[in-house]
């Protein structure tokens, strides 16, 4: 049996062509010449030991396009680096004990006063450590920003379509960095143990609890015992800082390098295809740009955290189960959840001894539930109506796929009149309307406005296509209105540029689908790929109302004659 | 013994008996029953009839002419001193128009015209009556007290007030108003008389030394508070909220759209 032959493994890491036996010269530096010339040889120190120039030249020349709704995850990102620093010092302080201490700080309307380690010492953060305010300031307004900036985001990628094939996997990611953003959100500001959070934390143990059957134990499972327990604010801070923080920095990792390799979508634009993308390379455009939209990012978490009050937790005081101020809301990305168990009616059920408390289920654990689960599937879903296999990489105007647009405005809309609800006390005291009205109003607006929306959406949808179509058929309008002989009134229009027509055609919708025909020519039933008549009708429905783009013929056609302008008003009318 | 039994039978004695027994009670009663917490003292009366007159002109179309209340307004027997310098000293009453509830305004009348009307309406029925100046004087109190007011206002107050006394919404367009700006002495009459929506925090409940120290918390609170910068109205994650949205993203965007829209020579 004759042994295997070893084989010699490159173990070069500058280059994987060169062999351990040849000497490196300078010739072999797999360095792009910026490097050389800028790193000189530290670069080349790098190169030789980790082989960053392979990965440099890869980076380096990556190419991303141009678009500023391109930028929103990158707010996301840069907020998130700002929430790494400026968490790293509110560890360095914060204390995540419940163990009762007697305050001894300088705040003069706490002296004296019982509370627990955690709020204590963050009122030492906020009142005695240099910086400290500011800093938890600007942890707290980055974790707004971050988590407006991922639904930002999450909103153009759904509204262009970018979360098609092939970047459902990314799709599946960014909802998971979304949940655990929103999970961050909600365990940080838990943690002061003022009587905000603390009340925000009784809302959370209300959800556990209207969990069926088994929502004791939860709550029993989470506090250790019943609300609020001693251990809730150590746990969550494992959940703030370990936990969530670890998963959200894998999922980014992951999310960036599909996205690198994937390569990055583009709007459709001249020269722009399926198969390439146009844009500036990573160095040196992008890098100048990224570098100074991180700063623009700090800067105004900066000015954010020095200018603007946020979450005073000294006024709020220590947590007291026995208090609950007026105005309690959570964080804006859990106030549509609020929103939604304040105009709840007060459904409940009892069978056998058990309770069944819908009022709080539905709305809060259901709700929440749904909407994470229908975002998640939402690009399944949309295959499903329209059965479209192929891969996209340009992008959807959001006007190119009407009912789409159209159904996520409704989502968004629905969302935002259940933040209303959330708001109900402030928008009743400071609007002077009265709280039961907005609460009945709110019931039959989430079902009706929503549906509204819809249906407004895509008519302003389909009236951007039918100008695009005039465009192309008719040209631009001048404006320049003449009468002609005959006493028509006549509007000149010159043809759009052949860049704006390539835009305008690039896109094409998928046709709908049809029932299969059930067996072939043979009489053989088939088994694959069979549309049920419902997909069919649903697919139907989803593109009924799309406008083609003219054929080659229509436009030739429309173009020949072109120079009689477009007749405002025919002259057989006078 | 004979002289008695011999004149019971006359036809006086029954009368006689019953003006005795009827003097007897009266006496007995004037000496038992407590004096009425407010007294008009002799010297107030020209003020009583003042604040009567006032009464009759600015209140009576709506309390009647007596004060005992109408369809259009409660009887004022038995409020005292203390509703009426609140009601008008916030300038609440007189209504400018029947709502759900008076909203605060500037006073029409002067301190002296209210406090006629005040001891005129204390003289109806017995009531809480106006406090002495040093019960709602915080300037005394330790820091240790202050905090202690604080506590009482968040357990007792902040529900409705709102825990800076920003005021809050309550059912079918009622309204906890905002504290900012209100006197100590209308803060603490408000506590004792309950006024509209308000629940009458009695001297059982809350003391007088807990009042000041409430009084105390709030004026340090709203006066003397250290902020972190623009407070938002101090009305918590809404506004908060909104400024991360219309401010930050917003403004963020209109970065984003300059970014992409420059700096792009790379050739």
């Amino acid at each position: 049996m004759a042994k295997p032959a070893p084989v010699a493994d490159t173990r070069d890491p500058g280059s994987a062509t060169t062999t351990s036996k040849r000497a490196v010269s300078a010739r072999d530096i797999d360095l792009p010449p910026v490097m050389v010339k800028q790193g000189g040889p530290l670069a080349k120190w790098a190169d030789d030991r980790l082989g960053v120039g392979g990965l440099s030249k890869f980076l380096m020349r990556k190419i991303f396009p141009d678009h500023w709704s391109f930028l929103l995850g990158e707010i996301a990102l840069w907020s998130f680096i700002v929430l790494l620093i400026t968490g790293v010092f509110l560890t360095i302080w914060f204390k995540p004990s419940m163990a009762e201490v007697e305050y001894v700080g300088s705040y003069q309307l706490m002296k004296g006063m019982m509370m627990s380690q955690a709020f204590a010492s963050t009122i030492d953060i906020s009142m005695d450590i240099r910086g400290g305010l500011l800093l938890r300031q600007m942890h707290h307004w980055a974790a707004l920003l971050f988590v407006a900036a991922m639904f930002t985001h999450a909103a153009r990628i759904f509204f262009t379509g970018a979360f098609r094939k092939p970047r459902e996997i990314n799709w599946l990611i960014g909802v998971g960095l979304l949940f655990l953003g929103t999970m961050a959100g909600f365990s940080g500001y838990s943690l002061p143990d003022d009587l905000l959070s603390g009340t925000g934390l009784r809302f959370a143990d209300g959800l556990m609890r209207s969990i069926p059957l088994i929502g004791t134990w939860a709550e029993f499972f989470v506090f250790n015992g019943q609300f609020p327990g001693d251990l809730i604010v150590s746990r969550l801070y494992m959940v703030h800082i370990l936990l969530i923080p670890g998963l959200i920095l894998g999922l980014i990792a992951a999310h960036m390098v599909i996205m690198v390799y994937q390569k990055h979508t583009q709007f459709p634009g001249p020269g722009r295809t399926e198969h390439n993308v146009v844009g500036y390379p990573l160095f040196p455009v992008y890098i100048a740009k990224m570098t100074g939209f991180f700063f623009i990012v700090f800067g105004t978490i900066t000015l954010f955290g020095a200018l603007v009050s946020i979450n005073p937790v000294w006024t709020y005081g220590p947590y007291n189960p026995s208090q609950v101020t007026a105005g309690s809301q959570p964080d804006w990305y859990m106030g549509w959840v609020e929103g939604a168990v304040r105009i709840m009616p007060g459904w409940e059920s009892h069978w056998g001894h058990t309770t069944w408390s819908w009022n709080v289920f539905v709305p809060g654990v259901i709700l929440l539930g749904a909407f994470f689960t229908l975002m998640a599937l939402w690009p399944w879903i949309e295959h499903w109506f329209t059965g479209d296999e192929r891969n996209h990489n340009l992008l959807d105007r959001p006007q190119d796929n009407p009912t789409r647009t159209a159904f996520g405005v409704a989502i968004i809309t629905f969302m935002l009149l259940l933040q209303f609800g959330g708001a109900n006390d402030i928008i009743a005291t400071h609007f002077k309307l009265s709280l039961n009205a907005i609460s009945w109003f709110l019931r039959f607006a989430i079902f009706v406005v929503p549906v509204i929306a819809f249906w407004v959406t895509k008519r302003i949808c389909l009236g951007l296509k039918k100008g695009d179509q005039e465009r192309l058929l008719h040209g631009s309008p001048t404006g320049e209105v003449h009468r002609d002989a005959n006493g028509a009134y006549i509007e000149d229009h010159v043809p759009i540029s052949h860049e704006e027509a390539f835009a305008l055609t690039a896109i094409d919708a998928p046709e709908p689908l049809t029932v299969a025909a059930q067996a072939d020519a043979h009489g053989v039933r088939r088994t694959d790929g069979d549309v049920s008549a419902m997909r069919a009708r649903a697919s139907h429905w989803w593109s009924e109302s799309n406008i083609p783009h003219p054929t080659r013929e229509e436009l030739e056609e429309a173009h020949s004659h072109h120079g009689d302008g477009h007749e405002i008003e025919p002259a057989d009318k006078h | 013994m004979k002289y008695l039994s011999t004149r019971r039978r006359h036809p006086a004695a029954k009368p006689l008996i019953l003006v005795l027994a009827l003097f007897l009670v009266g006496a007995v009663y004037a000496l038992v029953i407590p004096s009425s917490q407010v007294s008009a003292a002799p010297g107030l009366s020209q003020q009583v009839q003042e604040g009567k007159a006032l009464f009759q002109v600015s209140c009576s179309s709506c309390h009647g002419l007596n004060g005992e209340g109408t369809s259009q307004g409660p009887s004022l027997v038995g409020v005292g001193a203390a509703s009426v310098d609140f009601q008008m000293g916030t300038g609440r009453m007189p209504m400018a128009r029947p709502g759900q509830q008076a909203p605060r305004k500037d006073s029409e009348f002067s301190p002296e015209e209210i406090s006629a009307i005040s001891s005129y309406v204390a003289t109806l029925g017995p009531g809480p009556g106006i406090p002495a100046a040093s019960v709602v004087d915080p300037s005394k109190l330790t820091d240790e007290e202050l905090a202690r007011g604080g506590d009482l206002f968040k357990t007792n107050c902040s529900a409705c007030h709102n825990v800076s006394g920003q005021g809050g919404a309550l059912p079918n367009g009622k309204y906890a108003p905002p504290l900012t700006g209100v006197q100590p002495v209308h803060i603490y009459e408000a506590m004792r008389i309950g006024p509209q929506q308000m629940p009458v925090f009695s001297k059982n409940v809350i003391t007088d030394e807990d009042a000041t120290q409430i009084i105390g918390y709030l004026e340090t609170v709203q006066n003397r508070n250290p902020g972190g910068g623009l407070s938002l109205g101090n009305l918590g994650p809404v506004t908060e909220g909104l400024w991360a949205w219309v401010v930050g993203i917003g403004g963020l965007v209109v970065i984003a759209t300059w970014i992409a829209s420059k700096g792009a020579r790379s050739k």
